[in-house]
């Protein structure tokens, strides 16, 4: 048993009644509710099903295979069981199954992956089907324990009642019974508005440990005999390890052993983490940079800047009408080029993984937001069969998307190898974690817009210059080799569609993937997407002489959920009435995600160059909101987030490697930068949308877009700490 | 060879006297709720109270903390009743990763021993923790309702 486990989270291994071991993880979803051979839980406890274990004394632990990292999916995946199984919610509580484990029973808790804002909705449906499942078992358990129908008993807060005769009993009296039953083949999801727990603003799960120092994150593990590993890559990304001088390095206290890490890093191994980066710095390392040594932002810019020309190829990602010979033939065109940078993830806690490895069997504990792909990587790197592989999640401090890799698993496992029998704890400098991210990817886009001779807009031309995602961590998604992901809010129709009908409209990426590695960075694509429509909508509302609130309105008018959070911020922060003296505003909207999201902001600038953030009004409409506490601080942790990114944020390219090396040259917002987000959900049902993510897209466009109100000057470049623009 | 004195207790710790305190504190005296973030005294993560002062322990050596008293995340509750800003921040759901929150609550704790009704202003100044999730709506909530109460 694992004693670094919190009480609240009590991971600890449950025995597999009928071992079956998969054949690994290319076996479909198959989700099990139940069987005849009883599953118990370490403790003894039977399973209800994969979902629900009921202990006799009336505690409910329900699974969850989603990582919780802040997020609160934790919190509201465990509200989604509990609402169906008519549990007692004070006495829930949650443990996550390992993949292995899941594995081994054919992937009985389906998908572990936690991005893309899914935690939720992409498990909400057989998640509330394992609660829903798992209430009909114990009632019928008592119904045949009391020679009743079924059907004369009901449940609520964990105790069931026979209506007629008043008797009553609780589920932990029959969940040994329950257990034994055969699962019903279908059953009926509650009536959305029969919610009590959905929908309801609950405390967190996982909150008291976060207070006293006693929550373990990976960087917490320990293990018996455990040393402690720091790395170093090369930090020209693609570039290779020629030669290390170890014998400077050996005789330094506490130092182990300095072993090579595939062909681009090598770590030192110590006794403590501070001596093994003590000897890190102090070792001599020469790298093959390689030519992308010669790569530069200059250079990167100069090449995204040639994607822009409409001679060069694209991929048309959104299209209707003939949008450039309305150009061509419009009364007028208004035209602008915007950017948007590499962003590190900067997670509070840097990469870290534990691994031990034997001859038989290798583990990892480790935060991961995927704890699937973490377990492939495991398998990879030991090169051991699933079944002496297994993945222990651990608390992340952040995830924000950099926690779906797998890089940081992997090394440790290589580490751990050269070292058998012997756990090590590899933890990143906050250094390697800037100088190893997988970055917000960089973008150009150049917007024309064409009016007829009454200031209509005729047409619209995006086109898009820059880094694809899925080239390079998923080429099997790209279609025919275009990336889908970077029209995210741009698309015609489903999760991430474009809000405005506009005539005559073209939408298109040239692709250009330098060598920098990118990655999944909360919000996406949705990032740059926003500031480019709202911005460029700002200047197309005032190149028309209109408010920028009625020119959007006139275009959305075959988009009304865009339209209605858009209207729910204009209400909230007054659009129709003056801002107070000094104070100007700005407003964007967008989709993603699956929700429709918009923002508005109240702003002061002073000498063109210090932003006052007075006010931000955000709203969503994610179909249903499970926990509005939760949503409420996603939202407001967004805006956070999207503002660090757009005044301090921005990576840049210099001798093929990353320039920033820490919070003094990569910043993030401060209490004292950060107005109160006032959050307004108007959920209008029937779709389960994202949370974590979509508002961070409004964030800068709502601000940039108050800037030009309160200056008269368009800001078209991310972060602003480039044109000494900060906050007052 | 350094004598800290850490919660009360005195630790007699294997460790060269320019060994940040914050990895003495994590490694060698085994406290891991004090958190590493940056390690140039920038974030906050790993702020504890050196003689009752929030002190960003990356910043500074044993040797410096050698003879004080120092607090951590752990030693903040006094026998076994949480410290109110500890309840405060359980009542108001703060956290989100909470990975930050070790180093934010004894920041908080710090400027509540100084300035037990402190205004908007004051948070301002002397809340200066990097939060990456974003928590300082909560983190300002919280702390009017202590000093409310
Ligand atoms: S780790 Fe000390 S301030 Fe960041
Ligand atoms: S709660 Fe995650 S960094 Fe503050």
């Amino acid at each position: 048993m694992n004693k670094h486990v919190s009480p609240r989270m009590n991971r600890r291994a449950f025995v597999i009644g009928s071992a079956t071991l998969g054949a690994g993880l290319a076996i479909g979803l198959d989700i099990p509710f139940g069987g005849p051979a009883v599953v118990r839980a370490a403790d003894g406890s039977p399973e209800i099903n994969a979902w629900v274990v009921v202990r006799p004394d009336d505690t409910v632990v329900i699974r969850i295979a989603r990582s919780e990292m802040g997020q609160g999916s934790l919190t509201g995946l465990a509200q989604l069981v509990a609402e169906e199984l008519e549990c007692d919610w004070t006495k829930v509580t949650t443990e996550y199954p390992t993949p292995g484990q899941s594995v081994a029973r054919k992937r009985a808790w389906g998908d572990f992956s936690t991005g893309g804002s899914r935690g939720i909705r992409s498990s909400q449906d057989y998640v509330r089907k394992g609660g829903a499942t798992a209430r009909v078992m114990l009632i019928q358990a008592a119904a045949d324990g009391w020679k009743v129908p079924a059907s004369e008993c009901t449940a609520a807060n964990s105790v069931i009642t026979h209506t007629p005769s008043g008797k009553t009993t609780t589920y932990g009296r029959v969940a040994e019974a329950a257990a034994k039953l055969t699962p019903p083949a279908d059953v009926k999801l509650k009536d959305p508005k029969d919610w009590r727990l959905i929908g309801k603003g609950v405390k967190r799960l996982d909150t008291a440990d976060k207070t006293t120092g006693t929550m373990i994150y990976g960087i917490d593990v320990k293990l018996p005999g455990m040393l402690n590993a720091a790395i170093k890559d090369c930090p020209v990304f693609g570039g290779t390890v020629k030669s290390f001088d170890e014998a400077k390095i050996t005789d330094m206290k506490g130092v182990k052993k300095v072993v090579k890490v595939g062909d681009t890093a090598v770590a030192v191994v110590a006794d403590t983490w501070w001596h093994a980066k003590t000897a890190l710095e102090a070792l001599p390392i020469v790298w093959n940079e390689g030519d992308n040594a010669k790569v530069s932002s200059e250079s990167i810019a100069k090449w995204l800047t040639e994607g822009l020309d409409n001679e060069q190829p694209a991929y048309v990602g959104n299209k209707n009408g003939d949008a450039k010979a309305a150009i061509a033939g419009a009364a007028r065109k208004i035209e602008a080029v915007y950017n948007y940078p590499y962003q590190n993830h900067a997670t509070m806690e840097p990469m870290n993984a534990t691994a031990l490895y034997t001859a038989d069997k290798c583990e990892v504990w480790c935060g991961t937001q995927n704890g699937e792909a973490a377990f492939a990587a495991v398998l990879e790197a030991s090169g051991l069969p699933a079944e002496k592989c297994d993945v222990h999640k651990v608390m992340p401090g952040g995830g924000f998307g950099r926690r779906g890799m797998t890089d940081y698993v992997r090394q440790a496992v290589a580490i751990a190898k050269q070292m058998p029998g012997t756990p090590i704890k590899l933890l990143w400098s906050r250094e390697e974690d800037m100088a190893h991210g997988r970055y917000h990817p960089i973008t150009q886009c150049k917007m024309t817009g064409a009016f007829d001779a009454n200031d209509n807009l005729v047409a619209l031309h995006y086109r898009l210059s820059g880094q694809s995602i899925l080239f390079s961590l998923r080429p099997e998604a790209l279609q025919n080799g275009m990336d889908p992901a970077a029209f995210q809010g741009f698309a015609q129709s489903g999760e991430a569609a474009f809000g405005y009908s506009v005539p005559n409209l073209l939408i298109e990426h040239a692709m250009r993937n330098p060598h920098v590695p990118p990655g999944f960075w909360r919000g996406v694509n949705v990032n740059h997407n926003a500031i480019y429509m709202e911005c460029f909508m700002d200047e197309l509302a005032h190149a028309a002489g209109q408010d920028p609130l009625e020119f959007r309105r006139k275009l959305m008018g075959n988009h009304p959920k865009h339209l209605a959070v858009l209207n729910a911020v204009a209400e909230k922060i007054g659009w129709s009435q003056p801002a107070p003296q000094g104070v100007y505003r700005g407003i964007a909207q967008v989709m993603g995600y699956g929700s429709y999201v918009a923002g508005a902001a109240e702003i002061s600038v002073t000498d063109g160059s210090k932003i006052k953030v007075h006010r931000i009004v955000a709203s969503t409409d994610p179909g249903y909101v499970v926990n509005p506490a939760q949503v409420e601080r996603q939202i407001a942790g967004s805006f956070v987030y999207g503002l660090s990114a757009l005044f301090y944020g921005g990576c840049t390219v210099k001798d093929g490697r990353i320039e920033q090396t820490n919070f003094d040259t990569y910043n993030s917002m401060r209490i004292n930068e950060m107005p109160k987000v006032e959050a307004v959900m108007v959920p209008s049902g029937g779709f389960w949308g994202g949370v974590g993510e979509p508002t961070i897209g409004v964030a800068a466009p709502a601000v940039l877009n108050a800037y030009f109100a309160a200056t008269g000057k368009r800001i078209r470049s991310v972060p602003l700490r480039d044109q000494n623009i900060t906050f007052a | 060879m350094a004598n800290l004195t850490i919660n009360g207790k005195t630790f007699t710790l294997d460790v060269e006297p320019d060994t940040p305190l914050l990895w003495a504190i994590r490694e060698n005296a085994g406290l891991t709720g004090t958190k590493y973030g940056c390690g140039i005294a920038q974030c906050g993560a790993c702020t504890v109270h050196i003689d009752g002062v929030a002190t960003r322990s990356c910043g500074i050596s044993v040797s410096e903390a050698e003879g004080k008293r120092i607090t951590t995340i752990e030693g903040l509750a006094a026998g076994g009743t949480l410290h109110k800003v500890q309840e405060a921040w359980i009542a108001q759901d703060v956290p989100q990763c909470g990975y930050c929150q070790s180093g934010m609550i004894m920041a908080v704790a710090a400027l509540l021993n100084e300035k037990p009704k402190p205004t908007d202003a004051d948070i301002d100044e002397a809340i200066t923790n990097i939060c990456r999730c974003g928590t300082f709506q909560q983190v300002r909530e919280a702390i009017h309702t202590i000093a409310s109460a």
